[in-house]
């Protein structure tokens, strides 16, 4: 193994054993039956506003917000920013309707969209559809988390080929999948707490170190090439990107809670009042990525700073890999 | 339950609020510009970001408006 970062390394291996051990240490909090399908799928139900809260985050800020939205920044420019809008425009939706869906699925023992659907509209074509469409959906939101976690063992300088090169990630997904096969929800909310700490430390200093390095904003936007800064202008005939930016906005918003494993997180909580409160309270985390962010999407090929020994696929990667240690441990499964 | 009245409202004038949001940050033409710059960042930028804490802002106005 050559190129290996040792500190990253061992401050990824202690983190993941801290996680490993919450996970399985988690089945016993709050305890309750872990046969019962509502006890292991939605943590009893007892779950208060604040840990409602980082479970969310948690779930809802993955490596699809560190990595993916970021390198979309990079590659493409300005118009990969909807995700800041996609996350203004949530939380009212969150607020008014998710309280109404938790009431209902409470009062009549839902678990499930596929519940609710069935019970609300009687229809089991529907649940069905729904069903599966949420599991269809999943996927490549949980392939994405893999691609990310690959990245960053890949960026601690661990490399090598064949079957060994996909080990650390195959060790990494059956550690997961055992402590939330055993403790059920418990397991994510429990490392929520660290997870969501570390994206705030991740996002601040990333932020800090790219202004840095820069000098200031007015640097930092300077070195974009001028067609990817805003949006462009679109065409005669046509609405262009004025039309793709607020449709994906609005569109991702609209299928955001529909993922199950957001909606988990919701009926998981111990009131509608909590889930209310969450809609009010999440938008702080939203900002911390939401500036990491577009720090990171103004690195652009001409004249950016380049950083030592990072085999990464990406130059946006590059620079946040060496602080994103296991924020990209899979916590939950599909998050 | 005594949650159960909480937990279902009906509608409430305040609710309007929340589509100040919609309509800040989805029509692109409004914020498709570079002037005025503020912290060497261009409008797009900040404006988006400004209306994070602002529709955080609004949210949370609905919801004391609106707690029982």
């Amino acid at each position: 193994m050559q190129n290996v970062n040792w500190v990253a390394l061992a401050i990824f291996v202690l983190f993941f054993v801290v996680i490993t051990s919450s996970g399985f240490a988690a089945a016993k909090w709050r305890k309750g039956d872990l046969d019962l399908l509502h006890e292991w799928g939605l943590g009893g139900r007892r779950f208060g506003a604040v840990i409602t809260w980082l479970l969310l985050g948690g779930d809802l800020y993955t490596a699809y917000t560190f990595i993916a939205v970021p390198a979309l920044v990079f590659g493409a420019g300005a118009v990969g920013f909807f995700a800041v809008p996609l996350a203004i425009v949530a939380y009212p939706i969150f607020f008014l309707v998710f309280p109404r869906i938790w009431y209902f699925c409470r009062k009549h023992n839902y678990i499930t969209a596929g519940d609710f659907v069935r019970g609300r509209f009687g229809n089991r074509w529907l649940a069905l559809a729904v069903t599966i469409t949420g599991i269809v959906a999943t996927m490549p939101y949980l392939a994405l988390q893999l691609v990310g976690l690959q990245v960053v063992i890949g960026a601690l300088g661990i490399s090598g080929t064949g079957f060994a090169a996909d080990l650390p990630l195959i060790i990494a997904f059956a550690i997961l999948a055992a402590f939330t096969y055993s403790s059920g929800l418990r397991a994510p909310a429990s490392i929520a707490i660290v997870k969501d700490a570390l994206i705030y430390i991740t996002a601040f200093a990333a932020v800090v170190v790219i202004l840095i390095e820069f000098g200031g904003f007015s640097e930092i936007f300077a070195a974009v090439p001028s067609p990817k800064l805003l949006l462009a202008t679109p065409g005669p005939g046509t609405t262009g990107a004025y039309s793709a930016y607020p449709t994906l906005a609005l569109g991702s918003a609209l299928a955001l809670f529909l993922y199950p494993h957001s909606l988990t997180g919701i009926l998981s909580a111990r009131s509608g009042r909590a889930v209310r409160q969450n809609a009010a309270l999440l938008p702080g985390i939203h900002w911390c990525w939401a500036c990491l962010r577009f720090s990171v999407s103004s690195l652009s090929p001409p004249g950016s700073p380049t950083f030592p020994n990072t085999p990464t696929a990406s130059s946006s990667s590059a620079t946040t890999s060496r602080f994103r240690r296991s924020s990209c441990t899979p916590s939950h499964p599909g998050s | 339950m005594s949650e159960s009245r909480k937990d279902r409202r009906g509608w409430s004038w305040w609710y309007p609020l929340l589509l100040v949001q919609f309509v800040g940050v989805l029509w692109p033409p409004f914020f498709n510009r570079a002037e005025p710059f503020w912290v060497g960042m261009p409008l797009f930028y900040w404006y988006q970001l400004l209306w994070v804490i602002a529709g955080a802002v609004l949210t949370a106005i609905v919801y004391v408006a609106t707690d029982d």
